[in-house]
């Protein structure tokens, strides 16, 4: 069995309006040493499923249905207590801007320190002592003078290597990045992805990348979901949805990307944009936006077709699939 | 908001399907608060119709009358129902006459406040670099002197200056005037916070390329964005300088005995009060409290349901 | 450091130039020191003399360096009333005041923190909710008012404290006589204390709230929920150090209406402090007192704030390098 597994996860939200179902079906697997990608739109649901891994929605969202397997045990159903053993502990999270998540009022030493005596017994001096590794691991200029530092007085793409170093104090299995280089500069970016890559390989780590941007992905991980609207629209091995996309929104994205584009045209966007929680339409989510719809996207939910490597929640894909068989049935 | 502001014939309708108007609806404090408040205006408005006696007429009562308990009590008399004062004046009738004068004092005040911060934070706004922070700088130090010690100081001195008789004349204006001054900056603030964001946005730029002249344009944006700041401040600021007022008065640097607002009501009544003649603090006492507490209710109300962006100060 | 005390001590000196700017042109406006000294009889030619004399003719400038300089020294004239230094009978009555101040503040302190931080935490649980309804309701009510309110529910009607005076005093050191060290001057400090409290409280304890259901929302607050650390370390050190930053701010800009509100807290409970002294001094037109108020309650002002300043710094990281507050 893997070491996490998602099934039919379900997220809600309480709102006054009424609630809103905020993820429906989310299912997926990691182990350590996999590395696996979220992509979409924002809105879709990215964030809401990777805070929901760690029970941290805040309210009014809540996890309404499914199953967080971890190490076997179902995390939506353990108590505070032995939730917050879990975070920071086995499963980490890297936030999406540096310049807001570490405490302005606290030093990063003190931050550093406390994630590690809270997991573990042992004494400040030990306790700094790891954390100068760690500061050396994720290849900060001057560790030693970090540790009594203001977060004001570093920069985003240092603040961002400490966060980095804080997930990896205790050692976790999996470590969560959502959208980890998006506040960053453009320059800064790239080093801070190529850190974590290497770091994910050397220290065996499970990684959950949320991005929407699908050239990280496709440079880091290994497996990749596309979500829409609050559900996985396609999964499978990144290569394959990268080169050989099945569901038309994938294909959408991936025509969007600008080395797609013909200089001096216009990007190739999709038109329209992506429905609010409170207002998804009937059948297939993406049918309003979709060039290939047709009568039964309206009406029916689309399941996953196998393809290839890839599962697309799409009918035209099921279509295709059901006539290639036909047709190597009769052949 | 702005649904307030439109003069389409369909003004009414649209009121009452925004978002305003449900919640509104929907909140049983509010509605009471808001009641309670009409009230109150209409009270004060209609008090030489409602009142039976003229507090402000000496020969309407009599010192042969004096310190009469409400009329539910044992030793009261139905000509009054909240009791007498010390010199015999209806209660009933005071009060009106000086919930009448307090909310008067308020209003008036705030809308001093209001214009000095609009055209201050305008001009800050506008002119910015030097001006602004000069502006800004004189808000800040406005705001770390105390309003109520600014004006008991300023009004201390006036009356020492021009004699207890004189200042009884003038109480009104002065008060007035010191609470009006005294509180500008939240309103200069708020201004200017607005005009800034609305000097960032585009337009202000495309129209200066197009050689128009941005400002009119901006200034049109500018009043309707701060409307709902503007309200729930005003709200909160006539509740405080009802309160300033009250303390001013019971100072002895506020309204006089003969026209008293509610804070010297209570004040006169306070000598009373070691007596036995509570009602002439307590009543006009709870007249104030309520008052204030509804204001400050209806602002709280009003800062959830339009959640504006105040400045914290 | 250095930055900080130079910035303060100016600011400080700017303060007190325009106070007794003020106290100045108070003094020369308001009140003859000749009717003080030789009253009606003398005739005008005389009084002419004696103006010249005193220096009451001299030009604006030459009569206000006289006055700042013995100012300084700490002669800021003599009470009409008293017979005595002015700056003496007000630090006199400094004590009383500070005493009572201090006992507001303790009630502020100690509840404003637990009952704003409770109601963030926990702003649906019924406890909340009447803490938030007692704070509008506090906030709505006049400081005199619920001081006569007290006076006439605890004193005159139930009897439980006494309703005026400090009560029962013990000599500590010069002018300082306190109420600190007996069941009487303690039982006298009560009413007046929860009196001065009457509005600050709810006021900070609505601010500490507000401000901390904010920082709740905040990221760094949601990564320490990520990091795994304990709820009481999240709430106590990384919510409510930040929290306090505004609060800080606000609680410095309140010590002037402080001030304001012991003149009226004073009034009501006859309290012998400067307030009650400052309002007799105006009643009797005692110029000299009334200056001497002024320029107390100035330095008190300046001190207090530099205090606070100090504090802020000592909290907020940012300040030290830039000096100023980055938000």
């Amino acid at each position: 069995m893997a070491l996490l597994e998602v099934k039919n996860l379900e997220v809600k939200f309480g709102l006054r309006t009424g609630e809103v179902t905020a993820l429906r079906d989310i299912s997926f697997t990691l182990d350590r040493g996999q590395r696996l990608g979220i992509v979409g739109e924002s809105g879709a649901g990215k964030s809401v499923a990777a805070f929901s891994i760690l029970n941290l929605i805040s309210r009014p969202g809540y996890i309404s249905g499914g199953e967080i397997l971890f190490d076997g045990k179902d995390l939506a159903k353990l108590s505070t207590k032995e939730m917050r053993y879990i975070r920071g502990n086995r499963i980490s999270m890297i936030f999406q801007d540096p310049m807001m998540t570490l405490n302005p009022v606290l030093t990063v030493g003190d931050q550093m320190v406390e994630c590690l005596q809270a997991h573990t017994k042992i004494n400040r001096e030990e306790a700094r002592r790891i954390s100068l590794e760690k500061l050396k691991l994720v290849q900060i200029p001057s560790p030693e003078k970090r540790l009594d530092q203001y977060p004001h007085e570093l920069s985003g793409g240092m603040k961002q290597r400490i966060i980095i170093a804080i997930a990896l104090l205790l050692n976790p299995d999996i470590i969560i990045a959502d959208e980890p280089t998006t506040a960053l500069d453009v320059t800064i970016q790239a080093e801070i992805m190529d850190l974590l890559l290497e770091l994910c390989t050397s220290q065996n780590l499970g990684l959950i990348l949320i991005t929407h941007d699908l050239g990280v992905v496709s440079q880091v991980t290994e497996q990749a979901i596309v979500m829409y609207a609050g559900r996985i629209i396609e999964q499978g091995p990144t290569k394959e949805i990268i080169n050989d996309a099945q569901h038309p929104y994938t294909q959408g994205l991936i025509n969007a990307l600008p080395q797609q584009g013909i200089p001096g045209e216009r990007l190739n966007q999709i038109r329209g944009s992506m429905p609010p929680l409170h207002r998804i339409p009937q059948g297939c989510a993406f049918h309003p936006r979709c060039d290939y719809a047709d009568a039964i996207c309206e009406k029916e939910l689309p399941g996953f077709t196998q393809s290839g490597g890839c599962q697309a929640a799409c009918h035209l894909v099921a279509g295709r699939i059901a006539l290639k068989a036909k047709a190597e049935e009769t052949h | 908001m702005q649904n307030i502001e439109a003069s389409s014939p369909s003004v009414w309708a649209r009121f009452k399907g925004s978002h305003f108007w449900h919640s509104f609806k929907k909140d049983k404090v509010a509605i009471l608060s808001f009641v309670i408040f009409l009230t109150y205006i209409l009270a004060s408005l209609l008090a030489p119709l409602i009142a039976p006696f003229d507090p402000y007429d000496m020969t309407q009562f009599d010192i042969m009358d004096s310190e009469i308990p409400p009329s539910w009590q044992e030793s009261g008399d139905e000509r009054f129902v909240f009791g007498t004062d010390s010199q015999g004046r209806d209660m009933w009738s005071t009060i009106l006459y000086g919930t009448r004068i307090s909310l008067t004092i308020g209003i008036c005040a705030v809308l001093l406040q209001a214009f000095l911060g609009i055209i201050i934070g305008l001009a800050a706004g506008y002119f910015g670099g030097r001006i602004d922070s000069f502006l800004m700088r004189l808000a800040d130090i406005q705001l770390s002197f105390s309003t109520l010690m600014v004006a008991i100081i300023v009004l201390a001195v006036f009356q020492a200056a021009f004699g207890a008789e004189l200042y009884q004349d003038l109480a009104l204006f002065m008060l007035v005037l010191v609470i009006g001054i005294a509180e500008w900056p939240q309103y200069a603030r708020t201004i200017r916070a607005s005009v800034l964001a609305e000097r960032k946005k585009e337009y202000v730029d495309a129209a200066r390329v197009m050689g128009l002249k941005s400002n009119r344009i901006m200034f049109r944006h500018i009043l309707p964005n701060t409307l709902s700041p503007i309200l729930v401040i005003s709200t909160v600021q006539i509740a405080n300088a009802i309160i300033s007022e009250a303390s001013l008065s019971f100072l002895g640097l506020g309204m006089p005995p003969s026209q008293p607002s509610l804070g010297s009501l209570i004040s006169s009544g306070f000598e009373f009060i070691f007596s036995g003649s509570w009602w002439i603090t307590i009543i006009p006492g709870i007249a104030l409290i309520a008052l204030v507490l509804v204001m400050n209710l209806l602002g709280d109300w009003l800062r959830d349901v339009l959640n504006p962006k105040l400045y914290k100060g | 450091m250095l930055a900080f005390l130079i910035r303060r001590l100016v600011q400080a000196f700017v303060v007190m130039f325009v106070i007794s700017l003020i106290s100045f042109s108070i003094q020369d406006n308001l009140g003859d020191p000749l009717r003080e000294l030789v009253g009606q009889s003398v005739s005008e030619a005389e009084r002419q003399a004696l103006r010249d004399e005193l220096g009451l003719n001299d030009p604006f400038l030459t009569q206000y360096w006289r006055f700042a300089k013995n100012a300084v020294q700490g002669d800021l004239g003599t009470s009409y009333f008293f017979k005595e230094p002015a700056l003496d009978v007000i630090l006199k009555k400094l004590p009383a005041t500070l005493e009572l101040v201090f006992g507001a503040t303790l009630i502020i302190v100690f509840l404003s923190v637990p009952l704003g931080v409770y109601a963030a935490i926990k702003p649906n649980t019924l406890l909340a909710k009447a803490v938030m309804g007692f704070s509008i309701v506090g906030i709505s009510i006049p400081v005199f008012l619920t001081a006569i309110m007290l006076v006439y529910v605890f004193a005159i009607e139930l009897g439980w404290a006494p309703s005026y005076g400090r009560g029962e005093l013990v000599h500590v050191m010069g002018y300082w006589e306190s109420g600190f060290f007996t069941a009487d001057g303690l039982a006298h400090l009560i009413l007046p204390s929860i009196a001065l409290s009457s509005i600050m409280l709810p006021l900070f304890i609505r601010l500490i709230r507000a401000e901390m259901m904010e920082v709740l929302q905040s990221e760094y607050v949601k990564f320490a929920w990520a990091k795994g650390i304990s709820p009481k370390r999240i709430y106590f050190l990384h919510a409510l150090k930040n929290t306090m930053l505004p609060v800080i701010t606000v609680g410095g800009v309140q010590i002037g209406t402080m001030v304001a509100y012991t003149i009226l807290t004073e009034t009501v409970f006859q309290w012998p402090g400067m307030g009650f002294l400052f309002l007799e001094a105006v009643n009797r037109v005692d110029t000299p007192l009334i200056v001497a108020y002024l320029i107390v309650v100035g330095a008190i002002f300046v001190v207090t704030n530099t205090i606070v300043d100090l504090i802020y710094g000592l909290v907020n990281p940012t300040v030290k390098l830039t000096g100023k507050q980055s938000h």
